[in-house]
């Protein structure tokens, strides 16, 4: 016997939350267009239409810093998943499969489990983080990252006393991501850590956004881990899994080139790089004759984190 | 004759520059990219390093098709390689960093990999000096002694781009491995000469011959062969080491 049940909703043609809360201003809108004889449909059917237009400005946010331009930050990023140039990764990334997303909290915590995305924001507080990100390759911009402190996911889980490091781990995915299907160059998956005390800090943060709007897949969609005291490359993209663990954590490019890249990987002018300097940087955005920036220690952020690091050598623990 | 001649010289004269126009035109059009800075230097870096490539390619080109009177052409893509070169550090010194030479300083100082492409053009620079003919002329033995550090310049410039990277190795092995076929082909050419030498000459003539003009110790082994073994494949070896001479 054929029972016939009415098909589940599927996920595709749930309306997007934050497109829900705006039904008024949508009617709204709609209806003065109509009036003025303008078109909104257009506007409305843009991905690039703002997701979170006037979020609250985090208390640690640099307000001062004047933020690159969005087409840079979107097309001047590194994604060895899909390509070791910049260019190609941004149109590979893509590919990438961000619908359903959950992430996995396991290890030293009380309260393990996987947890889809949509629940995890519906518990957290967004807001909006500009930020200088240094990149090791002696580049930096300023993004308006959206997002919320790494502390209060870590809260709602309780971490044990025992933990002492945070591994995360990125997306598994060859069938969209070229160098992990090739096996290229470095281990996949991506991994990076921190100190449980330089995770906990309240400049961690992970991110789902960006100038407003959703993460760009080669931003590092859905969720990102952002670290603005430290080089780019720890602020890993795409993570499903966040282990608390006793040891520290193997990251992806110490364990490539352990004396090029260290598992801190602070901001630091006075350690240079074995091949290259990292004095200056310079500042995506900035015309034909400009000076490159001074680098600053912790990139900017000494106030906040030094003390972090006190009576540790830096140049011994780069 | 000459008419074509001068016409073909001329017309490379002018598609050598095509990379800079080119260059030119993403500049004004604004295509270079989220860091046009860098893509700017780096660009005239890879120009500079490509004519270096082809300026070595001449040899073993003359070598192989025995054509001859290419050596105009050599001097030509090496002053090309040079002026890409030139191009490349101002634009590092000017555009990169306005000439903030505290910055500077310490940028070449703590780069290794600036070391190596300071060292590459110490070498070009000084060849595009003595490259004029009446310089040639005057330094007699002394220019071809300089000239072949150019083989250093190859060498420290390849390890300047490889060392800038951060692991993509792919495009450089490209470079990496024309480099090490035109190098590999004046080995190979310099051994086979060596152990022709050593075959054919006996140990007590070989005192004599040796500081007697190359074309001459050609002359010899050429008769020591025809005497010994008149064999094909040793005649043919026998050619390549007199092109080269």
């Amino acid at each position: 016997m054929i029972i016939k049940t009415k098909k589940d909703i599927p996920a595709s043609e749930i309306t997007d939350p934050s497109i829900f809360k705006k039904r008024r201003q949508i009617i709204k809108a709609t209806l003065a267009t109509m009036l003025t004889g303008g078109v909104i449909w257009p506007a409305l059917a843009n991905s690039t239409q703002p997701v979170w237009g006037n979020l609250p400005k985090s208390p640690v946010s640099n307000d001062s810093l004047t933020v690159t331009p969005a087409e840079i930050t979107k097309n001047h990023t590194n994604y060895y998943e899909f390509s070791f140039n910049k260019k190609e990764a941004t149109s590979l990334a893509q590919n990438l499969v961000t619908d359903p997303w959950s992430v996995e909290i396991s290890g030293e915590v009380e309260k393990p489990g996987s947890y889809h995305l949509e629940d995890i924001l519906g518990q957290q507080t967004l807001q909006e983080y500009v930020y200088r990100l240094r990149c090791v390759e002696a580049w930096s911009m300023v993004v308006p990252w959206v997002g919320f402190p790494l502390a209060s996911l870590l809260k709602m889980v309780k971490p044990l006393s025992t933990a002492n490091f945070v591994k995360f781990t990125a997306v598994y995915q060859p069938q969209t991501m070229p160098k992990q299907l090739a096996n290229a160059m470095l281990e996949w998956p991506y991994v990076e850590g921190l100190r449980i005390d330089e995770a906990m800090h309240p400049l961690t943060i992970l991110a789902v956004g960006m100038y407003g709007e959703r993460l760009p897949k080669q931003n590092g969609a859905p969720l990102r881990l952002v670290v603005p005291w430290k080089y780019g490359f720890k602020s890993i993209k795409a993570i499903v899994k966040i282990e608390l663990i006793k040891r520290a954590p193997i990251t992806t490019w110490n364990k490539f080139a352990p004396n090029d890249y260290g598992f801190y990987s602070n901001v630091n002018p006075a350690v240079a790089h074995p091949r290259w300097s990292q004095n200056s940087e310079r500042q995506l955005g900035s015309s034909f004759f400009t000076p490159r920036r001074q680098t600053e220690l912790f990139n900017g952020y000494g106030n906040q984190v030094a003390s972090l690091y006190s009576g540790m050598d830096l140049r011994h623990f780069f | 004759m000459t008419f074509r001649f001068n016409n073909l010289y001329s017309l490379t004269l002018a598609v050598c520059l095509i990379p800079l126009l080119w260059l030119l035109i993403d500049t004004a059009f604004d295509n270079l990219g989220p860091n046009p800075i860098q893509a700017l230097h780096i660009r005239l870096g890879d120009w500079s390093l490509r004519f270096l490539w082809l300026t070595l390619a001449i040899t073993p080109i003359q070598t192989v098709t025995k054509w001859r009177g290419m050596t105009e052409y050599r001097q030509m893509l090496g002053l090309y390689a040079f002026f890409y070169a030139t191009l490349h550090v101002l634009a590092y010194l000017l555009m990169d960093h306005a000439l903030v030479w505290s910055v500077i300083n310490i940028d070449i100082i703590e780069s290794q990999y600036i070391w190596f492409g300071v060292l590459a053009y110490i070498i070009i620079f000084s060849l595009a000096l003595t490259s004029p003919k009446w310089a040639k002329k005057r330094m007699g033995k002394n220019w071809k002694k300089l000239h072949r550090y150019i083989y250093l310049a190859a060498g420290a410039a390849i390890i300047h781009y490889y060392w800038q990277l951060k692991g993509n190795l792919a495009e450089p092995l490209f470079y990496l491995v024309i480099i090490s076929l035109l190098l590999g082909f004046r080995v190979l050419v310099w051994v086979k000469n060596r152990q022709l030498t050593r075959l054919m000459i006996p140990t007590g003539q070989r005192v004599l011959v040796v500081p007697v003009k190359q074309f001459v110790m050609a002359e010899t082994i050429k008769k020591k062969l025809s005497q010994c073994h008149p064999i094909s494949q040793q005649d043919e070896s026998l050619s390549s080491f007199q092109s080269i001479s």
